[in-house]
């Protein structure tokens, strides 16, 4: 029972991790592959592939680990014998093939069942590819009598180390090099490091150590604290045994043993290489001889730091393997279980009130208090700041989401024989993670038809004029109080005439046909079970697709809408209106509500004093100002509210704009602007018209946030 | 051990059962089983809703959380009456929802077993008692006890929210 309990949580840390690592990976594929070659990336897909391999094998998941390591095995190569003419695309293509395989793994293991997929099929092709890769380099000679992966590995130069390494074994010493870390706090670091040079002399003599003051007992506390101690020695122990005896050490916090080989002209990425095998040897020790992890040589610690440097700069993630912890590494990403997030900012909003029944308690009512005060507005300010800080945790940016269409455009071109450049556009857009979770699909299915049915061939392209390769864009953007995704491309654009026909067919056309706009017609293939297209592919062509998109999009209260011209291409917009998002928004007064305003759809604010009102047959007033006529919508109708201030002149009329139409809005008065977080309405009083949610005041009051667009709409019809 | 947190489950289970919290409204004693009350607060500022039926009230802040209030005098067609300082939201939760009802006074929490329980009269006599799943006794006297589902998910409301 505490087995599968220590378990669970490093099960959930690798599944989150290896996704994260995958969808970096095929990031940095699929950029390569763009730049016709691996030089520039090959490092960060070393590893990724390494990380991956480490901790599926930590997990046990061996289909995992083996596909990972024949990978690696590639890619080892591809960095060590710069081969000339390979293709990129080919191994592109093997490498998202097994990305997929252990997608697929992982996800199974996310859902609670075993990873239990056949890895070997793929990895014999890899094998199989890498054989062809060596023989056409004609480099493959020794590579007949080894059928075993890791000897596969061991290329000429390699070689040669072994046999170097044989005459430093054959002195009957080895040398190690031990890096040691103290618990933070622990204090005397110098004495504690002398300590353990004290204790390795009995077993060892030592040859060097970092910072060396402490062979005397001294030494400053600070580099051990920030470097670790770092102790060179020779000896006739095997690497576990010196291993298990430093880790005898009090107060440690965390122990790097590495063998060291005597020949240092070996050069800076061969001893980065030969490091990380030497790690991952000693991860898997069951399967590879001690020999080998032996022979294996670091010169020195240097180029592994760096390395390993980098990997937090370019992937800012931590190294989940804790055999391969590094001293450095630094976490610079948690995760954090959601309701936590929501119960934090539920615990700031209590907060917030508490602070305002404090400073407005009535008790204080006619004091002077000016230290009170003082304290009060500092108070104020950290609350405020507090509270903006929560808000913004939950907000994620949409890159990662658009980074994996670059995934779907490649594979789809590839597979229709189209080119086509992927342009994404704002994607440090943030948005609640919920919305994120729920837009993935959508866009996927999107981009699909965009590529399957928008964009044509080439050779069409050219007939018609256009320039060979298809454009699609992804665009995010913040804009009225909504985060807007635009999918365009420029291909053939939607068929007015065949949307028509099958409408038609359907039964959906309501109206004359000569009075549907091109907007009406085009919103047809929002409809389930719609497709124009004649014949099913791969991708797309059952008429689902959009079904789906429509369904989750509206599931985070979103809409779509669509917009095309024939062989300028079509256009997707995706809007999400106000839902968790944090939005700026102006408090209006009418009667004892208090209604809140996206601030974004604001046009102006305006008294009315001497502007025209013209009132039509039906009683609704409109009002002119420079000209144009607006209609007025008196909120305390609207809703039925109770207030004295009927007269247009005494209250307040507030502009409003959507989509370019506008109306005005009439309410008793202006009451500020602020920051609020938008939270649903209740699910028991369900949808009331005009309303897109409701807020807390900073003095916990609530305040209903105006829809704008449903009101502009009521109003218009 | 999961044997024994079994039981521990059990017992408060027990503890729970046949236990009813009752409030007053006007003369008659209603109650309301104990598990689906969360808590009990003084009247608050209440937010109103448009467009909503009359005995929702509206929504109330309840440290961060936005709960509708629904005041029970409303809900069973008695006329309204001024909210005084010993008018209690009892805030219950049914089903995952979330709502706050609004009564005159809270009175105790009193058991009542099963065989203390009767079904209410019939309603072709003409007696209101949609939400009455039964009558408590307890000695002489009467409680009226409410059924919470029907309470919420009458269809009356449901008619209603889709009017609005």
């Amino acid at each position: 029972m505490s087995d599968s309990m220590n378990r669970e949580p490093m099960l959930e840390m690798f599944i989150f991790e290896t996704f994260q690592l995958l969808d970096e990976l095929e990031q940095s594929l699929i950029n390569s592959e763009k730049e016709s070659g691996f030089e520039s990336s090959i490092n960060e897909i070393f590893r990724i592939m390494h990380t991956i391999k480490g901790s599926s094998a930590l997990m046990l998941f061996d289909n995992i680990c083996g596909l990972a390591h024949s990978i690696e095995d590639l890619f080892f190569y591809l960095r060590e014998k710069k081969p000339k003419n390979y293709d990129s695309s080919e191994i592109t293509d093997i490498v998202l093939c097994g990305i997929d395989f252990i997608k697929n793994e992982t996800s199974k293991l996310e859902n609670g069942m075993e990873p239990d997929g056949d890895s070997l099929e793929l990895i014999n092709r890899i094998r199989k590819y890498l054989k062809t890769l060596k023989s056409m380099n004609e480099e493959g000679d020794s590579l007949e009598n080894n059928s075993e992966p890791e000897s596969q590995e061991l290329n000429p130069s390699q070689n040669h180390f072994v046999n170097s390494n044989n005459v430093a074994v054959s002195s009957k010493s080895y040398k190690y090099e031990a890096v040691l870390k103290f618990e933070e706090d622990c204090e005397m670091e110098n004495i504690r490091a002398f300590s353990v040079v004290h204790d390795l002399k009995e077993i060892a003599d030592i040859i060097y150590c970092y910072p060396e003051e402490v062979m005397e007992g001294e030494g400053d506390c600070e580099v051990i604290r920030k470097e670790g101690f770092r102790v060179v020695f020779a000896t006739d122990l095997g690497l576990n045994e010196v291993k298990d005896r430093l880790s005898h050490t009090l107060l440690l916090k965390s122990l790097d043993v590495y063998v060291i080989n005597d020949d240092i002209s070996t050069s800076t990425v061969n001893s980065m290489v030969q490091d990380k095998e030497g790690e991952e040897k000693s991860n898997v020790s069951g399967k590879v001889p001690e020999e080998i992890v032996l022979n294996d040589e670091t010169e020195n610690l240097k180029p592994d730091d760096s390395n390993k440097k980098d990997k937090n700069e370019t992937g800012g993630k931590h190294n989940p393997a804790p055999n391969n912890s590094s001293p450095l590494g630094k976490q610079s990403v948690i995760s954090v279980n959601i309701s936590k997030l929501d119960r934090l900012m539920d615990i700031v909003g209590e907060l917030v009130i508490a602070e305002a029944m404090v400073t407005q308690s009535p008790d204080l009512a006619g004091l002077q208090l000016d230290n009170f005060q003082k304290s009060a507005r500092h108070l104020n300010k950290i609350t405020n700041e507090l509270q903006d800080v929560v808000m913004s945790i939950r907000m994620v940016p949409l890159s990662m989401t658009f980074q994996k269409m670059n995934r779907i455009v490649r594979d789809m071109g590839k597979k229709l024989n189209k080119t086509i450049d992927l342009e994404i556009i704002g994607e440090e857009t943030e948005v609640d993670k919920n919305i994120i979770e729920r837009i993935s699909d959508p866009l996927i299915h999107l981009i699909r038809n965009s590529i399957d049915h928008g964009i044509e061939e080439t050779s069409e392209r050219e007939k018609k004029g256009k320039p060979p390769v298809g454009n699609l864009i992804l665009e995010a953007k913040n804009a009225g109080g909504d985060v807007w995704i635009i999918v365009k491309d420029d291909g053939r654009g939607l068929d007015k005439e065949k949307i028509l026909k099958k409408a038609r067919e359907n039964n959906l056309v309501h109206k004359p046909e000569n009075e549907l706009t091109d907007k009406e017609i085009y919103s047809f293939i929002f409809m389930p079970g719609f497709s124009t297209s004649d014949h099913v592919t791969e991708y797309s062509g059952r008429g689902v697709g959009m079904d789906i998109v429509t369904k989750n999009i509206s599931m985070v209260g979103g809409t779509i809408s669509v917009e095309s011209a024939p062989d300028k291409g079509t256009a997707f917009f995706i809007k999400f209106p106000l839902t968790l998002a944090i939005i700026n928004g102006m408090a209006v007064k009418t009667g004892k509500s208090i209604f809140t305003i996206p601030t974004i759809s604001i046009k102006k604010s305006f008294r009315v004093k001497d502007e025209a009102i013209i009132e039509d047959e039906h009683g609704n007033e409109m009002i002119m100002v420079r000209g144009e006529a607006y209609p007025i919508l008196r909120l305390h109708k609207f809703y039925n509210i109770k207030t004295d201030v009927t007269n247009l002149e005494e209250g307040i009329i507030v502009m409003i704009e959507n989509d370019s139409r506008v109306i005005c809005l009439f309410a008793d008065q202006l009451l500020g602007e602020q920051q609020v977080v938008v939270k649903a309405l209740p699910r028991y009083i369900k949808k009331v018209r005009g309303i897109g949610g409701c807020t807390l005041l900073g003095d916990g009051n609530i305040s209903l946030i105006l829809d704008i667009a449903s009101l502009i709409n009521i109003k218009e019809v | 051990m999961t044997k024994e947190l079994e039981n521990v489950t059990k017992i408060e289970e027990d503890t729970q059962k046949d236990k009813y919290l009752t409030f007053i409204i006007g003369k008659e004693v209603y109650g309301i089983e104990i598990k689906f009350v969360t808590e009990i607060i003084g009247i608050q500022q209440i937010t109103e809703v448009p467009e909503l039926p009359n005995y929702i009230k509206g929504i109330i802040n309840l440290r961060g959380k936005i709960i509708p209030v629904m005041d029970i005098r409303l809900r069973f067609k008695k006329e309204a009456r001024e909210y005084n300082d010993r008018t209690c939201i009892v805030v219950v939760e049914i089903n995952d929802v979330f709502v706050g009802l609004i009564v005159d006074s809270v009175a105790e929490v009193v058991g009542i077993s099963e065989n203390d329980i009767v079904p209410p009269p019939d309603t072709s006599i003409g007696f209101n008692n949609r939400y009455i799943k039964g009558i408590g006794k307890i000695g002489e006297d009467v409680k009226l006890l409410i059924d919470c589902n029907m309470l919420l998910n009458d269809e009356e409301c449901e008619n209603l929210a889709m009017i609005s």
